[in-house]
């Protein structure tokens, strides 16, 4: 078990190392420079040349990889080149906003599509089980900037229930801050619950046909154990590699919905950097994010482990 | 729950066959009347079980035999109330004792089930659930039905493994079921079903996933703890030897239909019913071969008319004064066992270890042995689809070890395959035609028309229809697969056929009517065959020659009548000891209730293969000496 933590570590490395040259060379390929955005209407070739200086430009590009990663394996991002704040503080500030919102539409995901999907497995073939699939393809189809804006239209303006955008930090108002954020989360989350439901829903239909679960129903045991004690718990192994997977469509998701709820976070920071050409912002957010995502895989690999007593033997 | 007192009905549920006098005469555990069992699918119904009636007594066994599709599993899932609910119909008189169960809720049902009666099922590598230890899945069973605290539980259920015989059961509690092995992972499954008490024990194929001496245990343990429990038994089996072995009565179905039904002995010897004559006729008897050198072909019953077609006599078509077609020598496969952070080789597999035989143009030599004895890497190594490790294959005038490329595409004329499973082995989404066709094409051995041609040749040969080449796999039956799968094989006209196991799925008598389409094949095309097999009385029936693997290396070789009339390997003994024979006659005879393993050929790091000597009996009977 430690074995294969330590594997899927070492592993790690050269994924997050392939990651950040990618993040590196993509800059250095996009048209447009940076330092003219920096200088505004001044086209002072001497001021140019000091901001370039300034910012290590002209170095070779093996040497500013090379001292990006160095700086970033100390912590130290450089600084934006549009607002001055070190990027490492920007992203701090931005990050448990996005955070907040992946994690509550992952629990609304979680919490909507487990249940539905295995509900539908049990109910195989009847109008239950048709119902949630069209329940599930309408939650997949409809396009969530519309979804948000219609929810918005009909939440917040008409019925005034829910505030329509903005960002109340958790600690300060742990009320207001969910209250804020349940829109969005709901429309993040819908599309994921709807994969989650139809995963869950095949995962527990080919464990159903189990002989094992055969095996629970000859022994006497009720239903409600058969399915979710013998049931369900094979079937939950397959959900959780999925749910990792997810965590990134999750991260891509949150960009747009960011945008149509005016939330402060790393979707919004990101536009707004691609736009400027604030290089060091880009780099910083999209290696944070694969940061994310890694962990998050590596989470489900052990998880995955932990669940499952046949991979334990084998490592 | 209460429980009603057995009472009734049981003169009544054996009208239309013959009651069986019982010494105990006590009442039935269970009986069952006028049965018929039927599925719905798109809308139409179809019935797979029609008007079935048995009755079952306290410390009565009475086995239910039948190919596939005779109804016998749905039988007794019926009586379990395991079938889908929404799907199939159930209809008739289920009593278990003296409660009627068809018209129970599926609470009620529960309530019974894994109480007053237990199943345990064919798979048993599948039918323990893999995330849970296997002492929680049986205390859970107490737990359930005898309202026993955990703690009690717990100590109830190392008793029961006990009971069955799992060494260290106190120990085992915490373990899981990949951690067991098939014939532990059964004796689970008796223990749990064992676990309070029941009544009536169903038995679904129990044995027949397992090797012949696990099954042999497995089998002896059924029988004692019956004893010792005065349980009714139910068993279900394809295999008239086990039948002969475990059943008092015995009840024969044909396609949804109760055929027969009488004590096992009056079965066996005044088999009244064509069907039930054409299914004994089928099954291979060990020790029916004599000492005949050459192979035997079966005869064949009809099982409608039960008209018998005596078996044609095989012609001998072994020239041993030509060189062999195939020379194995000191044939060595391993494979790595890696581990650790960094994946190095912890150890290694020694599937294959110092294996070498010779092979003639038209003779059969057969490998047998248990899972894991390395007979299937054997074959898969002398075509190199396995790469060996040492060791020097002769195939035909090829030097095969050495070849690669071009060279090695066209060794693979002279020696084709057919596996196992004829469901799994051929594309379901290519025509039979297109398969067979398809090493003929590849190897570029002639135009489309010639190709088609040789098909239609090819399928006549093999006992098919050539206008069947245009269908597709899911329309022909196993039998028909397999035949297909050996036309296939002869496409390239080989000169040597390694048949891995190519009947051991079919049914008794279409196993019976592939061998003599094996051997007819032999005789006409001069047909090497390595036949490698864990079924001993078909290997009997099939071979010139047969070698005995155990742990990677071959501790016997011989002529067929020498191996089987004089073994001398205390494997080959074990063997030939573990078949059950298909004569209620030997009953009585019991085995030691060993529990012993078999064993594992992987070895750590820079095992050395100790030094092996041979000693001969008679001419090309050979004995490995040092036995172990």
């Amino acid at each position: 078990m430690y074995v294969f933590i330590a594997r899927r570590l070492l592993l790690a490395i050269p994924t997050l190392l392939i990651i950040s040259l990618f993040v590196f060379s993509l800059q250095k390929l996009l048209p447009g420079d940076p330092v003219l955005v920096m200088a505004g209407e001044e086209r002072d070739p001497a001021l140019l040349e000091l901001l370039r200086a300034k910012y290590h430009l002209n170095d070779p590009i093996p040497v500013q990889y090379v001292a990006w990663i160095g700086n970033a394996l100390r912590g130290d991002l450089g600084i934006s080149l549009r607002t001055n704040q070190p990027v490492v503080d920007l992203i701090a500030e931005k990050l448990p906003v996005t955070l907040q919102l992946a994690l509550m539409s992952m629990t609304f995901a979680l919490v909507i599509g487990i249940p539905l999907g295995v509900l539908a497995a049990v109910k195989k073939n009847t109008f239950i089980d048709y119902l949630t699939s069209v329940l599930a393809l309408s939650g997949l189809s409809v396009p969530n900037f519309w979804l948000g804006i219609m929810l918005i239209l009909l939440v917040s303006v008409k019925l005034g229930w829910l505030p329509a955008s903005g960002y109340q930090p958790f600690f300060v108002d742990p009320l207001l801050s969910l209250k804020t954020m349940l829109m969005p989360s709901f429309v993040l989350g819908n599309a994921l619950a709807a994969t989650m439901m139809r995963h869950t829903r095949s995962a527990m239909i080919g464990v159903l046909s189990s002989d094992y679960v055969r095996t629970a129903r000859a022994k006497g045991l009720s239903e409600r154990a058969v399915i979710l004690s013998h049931g369900f718990r094979n079937a939950v192994l397959p959900i959780v590699t999925l749910s990792a997977l997810l965590f990134g469509e999750l991260l891509a998701g949150a960009v747009l919905t960011e945008q149509i709820f005016t939330i402060p976070g790393f979707g919004k920071l990101i536009v707004d950097a691609v736009f400027t050409r604030d290089y060091a912002v880009v780099q910083g957010v999209v290696l944070c994010t694969a940061i994310g995502f890694i962990s998050m895989n590596l989470l489900a690999d052990v998880l995955y482990v932990v669940l499952n007593p046949r991979m334990r033997a084998s490592l | 729950m209460t429980r009603d007192t057995p009472t009734k009905d049981v003169a009544m549920t054996e009208t239309k066959f013959e009651p069986i006098p019982d010494p105990r005469a006590a009442a039935p555990v269970l009986s069952v009347e006028d049965l018929s069992v039927s599925f719905v699918t798109d809308g139409r119904r179809a019935t797979v079980v029609r008007n079935v009636s048995f009755e079952v007594r306290p410390g009565e066994t009475l086995a239910i035999v039948g190919e596939s599709g005779s109804g016998k599993s749905v039988t007794s899932l019926a009586i379990m109330g395991l079938l889908p609910p929404r799907v199939s119909r159930v209809d008739g008189r289920i009593d278990l004792a003296g409660r009627e169960l068809t018209s129970l809720s599926d609470k009620e049902m529960s309530a019974i089930r894994g109480r007053d009666m237990a199943m345990i099922f064919q798979e048993p590598m599948t039918s323990l659930n893999p995330v849970f230890t296997i002492g929680r899945q049986i205390s859970e069973s107490l737990v359930r039905h005898l309202g026993l605290s955990r703690a009690a539980a717990r100590a109830e259920t190392v008793r029961l493994l006990e009971k069955v015989r799992i060494p260290n059961a106190a120990t085992r509690f915490d373990e899981y079921p990949h951690q067991f092995s098939g014939g532990m992972r059964q004796r689970v499954m008796i223990a749990m079903a064992l676990a309070s008490k029941p009544k009536l024990l169903i038995a679904d194929e129990p044995t027949t996933a397992l090797d012949v001496t696990i099954q042999g245990q497995i089998l002896d343990l059924i029988k004692q703890l019956q004893a010792e429990e005065n349980m009714a038994v139910l068993f279900i089996t394809h295999d008239m030897g086990v039948v002969a072995e475990v059943a008092d009565r015995t009840m024969v179905m044909y396609r949804g239909d109760m055929v027969e039904t009488g004590t096992t002995r009056d079965v066996f010897h005044d088999g009244r019913h064509p069907y039930t004559r054409a299914l004994l006729s089928a099954v291979p008897r060990l020790g029916d071969m004599g000492d005949t050198d050459i192979p035997g072909r079966f005869a064949i019953v009809d099982a409608v008319s039960g008209e018998r077609i005596p078996a044609a006599p095989v012609v001998d078509t072994v020239d041993r004064a030509a060189p062999p077609i195939l020379s194995v020598r000191d044939l060595v496969t391993r494979f790595d066992v890696r581990g650790g952070v960094f994946g190095r080789r912890t150890g290694a597999i020694h599937a294959v270890e110092g294996v070498s035989f010779d092979l003639h143009q038209g003779e059969t030599l057969s490998l047998v042995g248990e899972s894991g004895c390395g007979k299937s890497t054997t074959g898969r190594s002398i075509m190199r689809l396995v790469e060996p490790v040492a060791g020097r294959v002769e195939l035909d005038g090829f030097d095969v070890l050495d070849l690669d490329g071009a060279d090695l595409r066209r060794m693979r004329r002279s020696i084709q395959m057919i596996f196992q499973d004829p469901f799994a082995s051929l594309n379901p989404r290519m025509t039979v035609g297109a398969s067979v066709a398809e090493p003929y094409t590849s190897h570029r051995l002639g135009t489309h028309a010639q190709a088609r041609d040789k098909v239609a040749d090819l399928l006549e040969r093999v006992g098919l229809a050539p206008d069947m080449m245009s269908r597709y796999p899911h329309e022909f039956s196993g039998g028909q697969r397999q035949r297909i799968a050996i036309a296939r094989a002869l496409a390239l006209d080989p000169k040597v056929i390694v048949a891995d196991e190519s009947v051991s799925a079919l049914d008794v008598s279409i196993k019976a009517q592939v061998c003599n389409l094996l051997m007819d094949l032999q005789e006409s095309l001069k047909i090497a065959f390595l036949f490698i097999s864990h079924d001993m009385a078909v290997v009997e029936r099939v071979s010139h020659r047969v070698a005995v693997m155990y742990l990677g290396e071959i501790v016997e070789i011989g002529p067929r009548a020498a191996l089987f009339g004089n073994p001398q390997h205390p494997y080959t003994k074990k063997l030939i000891a573990a078949v059950p024979v298909p004569d209620p006659a030997r009953r009585g005879i019991r085995r030691d209730l060993d529990v012993r393993e078999l064993r594992s050929p992987v070895r750590p790091l820079g095992f050395l293969p100790p030094e092996r000597r041979y000693r001969t009996v008679s001419p090309g009977h050979v004995v490995m000496e040092d036995a172990r």
